[in-house]
């Protein structure tokens, strides 16, 4: 039965929605975006042929709004909906919704995404299709005692999950009987305020497992293929951060194994459209499945670069009732494809997500880079971080990894924190580099891939001090030459400097025992060529008063001048008594008021962003003199939250 | 134009001769300087401890990095305090110079108060006055960044007391000429001191650091008996907060200096000035290091000053004035970065034709209202009977009166010797030149110490010969000694400039970037028109 459309509704946002656009206007469909008001100046919303605002910026007002997203259909004429990955793309009620209104729904049946989106269901149906299943409890008593029998049923360690989780989210790993009835407790609470369902099932835990997934494709006519795996075990808090294709832990007879295993899955359950099963393989080679995401996965591009295959393309005939046009024995994987996530984040601090004005970005031309942004674009506090996707593709791994190395130190993104220097730790890290990476790399490896390098931060202040003491209007061959005492701070991190102005654009830094001789070249808007300590190099820069945002040697760095600011002598290392915003988000709590006396280190606010909360403490002991926001108020980073009189030493 | 062709050989025995000695000269130059910078730096810990900025520091921090800074009079009192060359710390206390805060051009002085707690120095009253006689002449605001210990109780001189007080006369002025004196209290400003920050129309103070009273603790304890401390008679929070004296309230000297650039960058100075951008000049076509190696180090070998003027003028282009006439005075115009500019120098004695070639010219300037610059290169008016017979003593009054009464800004170099009436007629610092700067070789005297040992010689043989007595040559010999070692010793820049008579001695190779600047600051100031007040800005 064909069902043909015209014109596909991405009900999405940011690199996602311009992915599948491209191949949907590529294949001459037209385009419909769907925003809310945060993203009016989008560049989907830009790429699209029409676009229609559909509520306010929180999600729940908004992207996951499916009448909104019906009646934008509608007033468009828009005769298909391509729901992309996250909001509502395993939604069964949305597919529903769509097929209700006669609009095809380019992803499989409700009943499919009903049945994978419950975990417990989930796995029964791919026990009864022969899929091997990790030894587990999944029932409807859910009694403690029930659950702790049980549980030394399946053995230790084990993961409790939330039968209706995903992301991460009431998942926890209990290592022994005693911290069980604890972590059953808590996995449960958090369960029932993200998912409004506190059911859990019990799974025996698989340390230090790869993270191995199939993609599958199916028409609606039975047949279905698999397009080999995707290693992702490369993950931070149960999400992926790098993706690959194919495993360096996969050979040939695996893939097979574990690819037929994937489709006859599909098949069981008359799947239709993309899939993706997920397994998590031991070091015997076992393999245990997981879960089902019945979308599109965000490492897609991956497979697409192995496979020479256009997933979107694909998925947009199967949903136009077409036959798969390819046998399994037609699906050939060639070289090797490695992706990484720049999110909008801070990992040296939990991985804290970032919003603001990403006031420069421009990609590396040297790889494939999935992305919504514009050249200076605002990346907004109500989504999903990652802000792109970076892939490369090789003849085999150590060329895919070597590009990948090169593309994304060569992408500038600043502006807003992200985790690129803590990709590019990793990509280079021999873990990695031998292919040996484990779900556990991440945790085992932190300190190296997290911890700063303060030579490397030196020299990117040092360079930034040049940047906005030796360019500001073309040296003069009067200039003075007294040391300019210099104050600079990256981070939490303060430097002090001297700094000796030469002839041309041209100085000498001294900071501590290091000293940096800086050329430079030529300055215009944004690019700098240099020399420091007779090395010539590029760098990105954008300065704002006295900030600089600076991309030098494949790092971004964020410097503040604080030359011309006090350093409170009668505080010392207390700043000014402000305390400032550490972000942009809502004040959800307020424990101090005017008038009180505080401690330093005494919390007095706290802030929420992205579902994730954000103490702001006293940062020296004192008065309050002031508390400049309420509970509810939006606030953006920097501002000053409370004001606090120093208390005066005797 | 004519463009100057230059027979300099930079390879040649007398070039590298010359500029050997000259280099020389810088290198002691520096030196000398340099020690007035690690006097100051030697006080780093006692500042760091009270979380102070040395002097030099805070200057690096109130001026616009990379635009021009040219300090003024660094040797003043050079040998004044100590008269041991080795130990003497110039500089007479105050660290002085025109430069730009806030893209504003402002004359700014620092008390140099790592060195004797910023006490002041030999020759340091004459160095600020001569300062705001340049802030006042040349309509610029004025910045001072203060921290003194007062005049030495043990050094007191009445005179120099009452001489005092025309530093606070000029501020007063300097105010009612519509010029705003921007004060950062960074401490003590005692006494007199703290008239210096009363002056002044935006005062900011640091807290915990800025004191100013006119008795301090002991004094007033000597004079009432009433017992405070310095806090309480003169810190930051009580002027800024009781008295009034102090405008603005710093946490230190980071942010004070911070404070002074905000305030100079609230003011809209330059608004109506025209803009500097269309300006556009060619580079001299000769090479600006070449100027070390032009000026012999003997004065008396000639110099063809047309060498100096093709390093310094725009293209190396040069109108010459009257070529044919007096041609041991060189005149004409050129343009030195964009600026018109007249100049007058020697390429040897001013003979009476030379004398009213340049009244002429210096007269025909003023007419076209162009500056004038002076290169003194001069062993002085030319002597001998048909000399006095044609007139040279009433032709070289006429020069002297042009140069007195000329109506354009003058601007003096001194680059080789300056004797004599030569230096009068040359615009010597007596006839008050708008700027004044030496290169380090040059020698200003009445005349050279040989000729006036000659002299004295003489007339002591004619006196011994008129009485029948016979000479005594070995005391002669002593004394022709003695009167050369005192005429050397007063005519080295070392000596001239510690006396302030001049504003600095500067390296040949900036000569034309100073010009430029000079030439510069000339220009915006017969443009600016300041609003003059009839009283100062007076504090509530």
């Amino acid at each position: 039965m064909k069902t043909p459309f015209h014109k596909l509704l991405v009900a999405n946002r940011g690199e996602i929605a311009m992915r599948i656009m491209r191949t949907a206007r590529a294949m001459g469909y037209h385009t419909v975006a769907v925003h809310s008001t945060a993203d009016a100046n989008a560049m989907h919303v830009a790429a699209a042929d029409e676009s229609v605002c559909i509520g306010e910026p929180l999600p729940s007002q908004s992207y996951l709004r499916i009448e909104a997203i019906i009646d934008a259909a509608r007033q468009c004429g828009a005769d298909a909906i391509h729901p992309g990955y996250g909001f509502l793309s395993e939604n069964e009620l949305f597919a529903q919704a769509c097929a209700d209104a006669g609009i095809v729904f380019v992803g499989p049946s409700a009943k499919a995404i009903l049945a994978m989106g419950n975990k417990a269901v989930a796995k029964q149906l791919m026990m009864d299709a022969g899929v091997p299943c990790i030894p587990g409890y999944q029932g409807k008593d859910q009694s403690e005692a029930t659950l702790f029998a049980e549980a030394k049923g399946v053995g230790f360690p084990l993961m409790i999950k939330a039968t209706a989780g995903g992301g991460g989210r009431g998942m926890r790993l209990v290592r022994n009987e005693e911290e069980f009835v604890d972590l059953l407790n808590s996995a449960k609470s958090e369960a029932r305020s993200a998912f409004g369902d506190d059911e859990v099932l019990l799974e025996r835990a698989i340390l230090e497992p790869r993270h191995i997934e199939i993609q599958i494709m199916a028409d609606r006519y039975g047949n279905a293929i698999h397009l080999g795996e995707r290693d992702c075990s490369v993950q931070r808090r149960h999400q992926k951060v790098i993706e690959e294709s194919p495993s360096p832990a996969v050979n040939a007879e695996l893939r097979a194994r574990m690819g037929s295993t994937a489709v006859k899955a599909a098949q069981a359950i008359a799947y239709e459209g993309a899939g993706t099963l997920e397994f998590l393989l031991d070091r015997a080679g076992n393999y245990y499945f997981m879960e089902m995401n019945t979308r599109l996965q965000v490492e897609h591009p991956v497979t697409e670069a192995v496979t020479g295959l256009d997933l979107v393309e694909m998925q947009l005939r199967v949903a136009s009732g077409e036959r798969l046009a390819l046998t399994q024995e037609e699906v050939h994987l060639h070289g090797h494809a490695i992706e990484v996530r720049l999110c909008a984040e801070e990992p040296a601090k939990q991985f804290m997500p970032q919003s603001g004005n990403m006031s420069l970005w421009r990609p590396s031309k040297l790889l494939r880079v999935e992305h919504g942004l514009n050249a200076s674009s605002t990346i907004p506090p109500y989504y999903d971080s990652m802000v792109a996707k970076l892939v490369s593709y090789g003849q085999d791994r150590d060329e895919a990894l070597r590009r990948l190395v090169q593309g994304l130190g060569d992408t500038v993104a600043l502006g807003v924190n992200t985790n690129q220097t803590f990709l590019s730790r990793c990509l280079q890290h021999p873990v990695f580099t031998r292919g040996e990476a484990t779900t556990a790399f991440i945790g085992q490896n932190q300190d190296a891939l997290l911890a700063s390098d303060p030579r490397e931060m030196q020299e990117a202040a040092a360079i930034a001090a040049a940047l906005i003491h030796a360019i500001s209007s073309g040296q003069s061959s009067l200039s003075h030459v007294y040391e300019v005492p210099l104050r600079l701070a990256v981070g939490s991190e303060l430097m002090e400097a001297t700094m000796k102005h030469g002839a041309g654009m041209s100085c000498m830094l001294r900071m501590g025992d290091r000293q940096f001789d800086i050329q430079l070249l030529s300055v215009d808007q944004h690019d700098v060529r240099l020399v420091c300590n007779g090395v010539g190099r590029k760098a990105v820069f954008q300065r704002d008063g006295n900030v600089v945002l600076l991309h030098y040697r494949g790092q971004a760095w964020c410097v503040l001048d604080q030359t011309h600011e006090a350093v409170l002598s009668h505080a010392k290392g207390a700043g000014d008594g402000k305390v400032r915003a550490s972000m942009n988000g809502r004040v959800i709590a307020v424990m101090s008021r005017v008038g009180d006396t505080v401690q330093a280190g005494q919390a007095l606010l706290t802030l929420e962003a992205m579902k994730m909360e954000h103490v702001h403490v006293a940062t020296m002991a004192g008065v309050l003199l002031a508390v400049n926001a309420g509970i509810g108020d939006q606030v953006s980073a920097h501002r000053v939250l409370a004001e606090i009189q120093a208390a005066v030493a005797a | 134009m004519a463009t100057i062709e230059s027979r300099v050989s930079s390879n040649g025995a007398d070039f590298i001769a010359n500029r050997d000695g000259m280099l020389a000269l810088l290198m002691r130059l520096r030196a000398v300087e340099r020690r007035a910078h690690d006097a100051s730096t030697a006080s780093r810990a006692r500042f760091a401890k009270r979380g102070q900025l040395l002097p030099r520091e805070r200057l690096a921090l109130l001026l616009d990095p990379g635009k021009p800074f040219i300090e003024l009079s660094s040797l003043a009192g050079y040998c004044m305090d100590n008269p041991d060359p080795e130990k003497s710390i110039p500089g007479a206390g105050v660290i002085a110079g025109i430069g730009f805060v806030s893209g504003i051009r402002c004359m700014i002085s620092a008390s140099d108060s790592g060195i004797d707690a910023g006490a002041l120095q030999p020759m340091g009253l004459d160095k600020q006055l001569r300062m705001q006689e340049l802030a006042l002449e040349n309509k610029l605001p004025l910045v001072q960044l203060v921290e003194s210990a007062g005049a030495n109780l043990m050094a007191y001189r009445v005179e120099e007391f009452v001489r005092g007080g025309n530093l606070f006369r000029n501020l007063a002025r300097i105010s009612a000429a519509g010029l705003p004196v921007v004060t950062v209290t960074h401490g003590s400003s005692t006494a007199g001191g703290a008239y210096q920050t009363g002056l002044s129309d935006y005062v900011i103070m640091v807290r915990g650091r800025s004191r100013a009273f006119l008795a301090g603790p002991p004094l007033l304890r000597a004079a009432t008996g009433e017992v405070a401390t310095e806090e309480d008679l003169g810190g930051a929070e009580m002027h800024t907060g009781i008295s009034g004296l102090g405008d603005y309230l710093a946490e230190d000297d980071r942010e004070a200096l911070h404070m002074a650039r905000d305030i100079l960058a609230n003011i809209d100075w330059n608004g109506q000035m025209p803009s500097d951008k269309d300006r556009s000049f060619k580079p001299p076509r000769f090479d600006a290091e070449e100027l070390l190696g032009i000026m012999p180090m003997d004065h008396k070998r000639p110099v063809d000053m047309r060498e100096v003027i093709a390093r310094i003028v725009d293209d190396s282009n040069f109108l010459e004035f009257g070529e044919r006439f007096g041609s041991a005075t060189v005149c004409g115009n050129a343009h030195i970065e964009g600026f018109a500019v007249g100049i007058i120098t020697n390429n040897g004695p001013i003979d009476p034709a030379g004398a009213n070639k340049a009244t002429h010219f210096i007269q025909a300037c003023c007419q076209a209202r162009t500056p004038i610059l002076y290169l003194n290169n001069t062993t002085g008016f030319m002597v001998g009977r048909i000399y006095e017979e044609a007139g040279m003593i009433k032709h070289g009054s006429k020069m002297i009166q042009a140069v007195t009464n000329a109506t354009v800004p003058q601007i003096t170099l001194y680059c080789g010797a300056s004797f004599g009436a030569g230096n009068y007629g040359m615009c010597g610092r007596g006839f008050h030149p708008r700027f004044c700067f030496s290169w380090p070789n040059a020698k200003t005297a009445v005349m050279g110490g040989e000729q006036a040992a000659k002299t004295m010689a003489i007339v002591q043989e004619a006196s011994a010969e008129r009485s029948g007595v016979a000479v005594d040559r070995a005391k002669l010999d002593a004394l022709q000694a003695k009167i050369v070692d005192n005429f050397d010793r007063q005519m080295s820049v070392f000596a001239t400039s510690a006396r302030l008579l001049d504003d600095g001695v500067i390296d040949p190779r900036q000569t034309r970037a100073v010009l430029a600047n000079a030439l510069q600051i000339c220009r915006e100031a017969e443009v600016r028109q300041p609003q003059a007040m009839q009283f100062g800005v007076a504090r509530p």
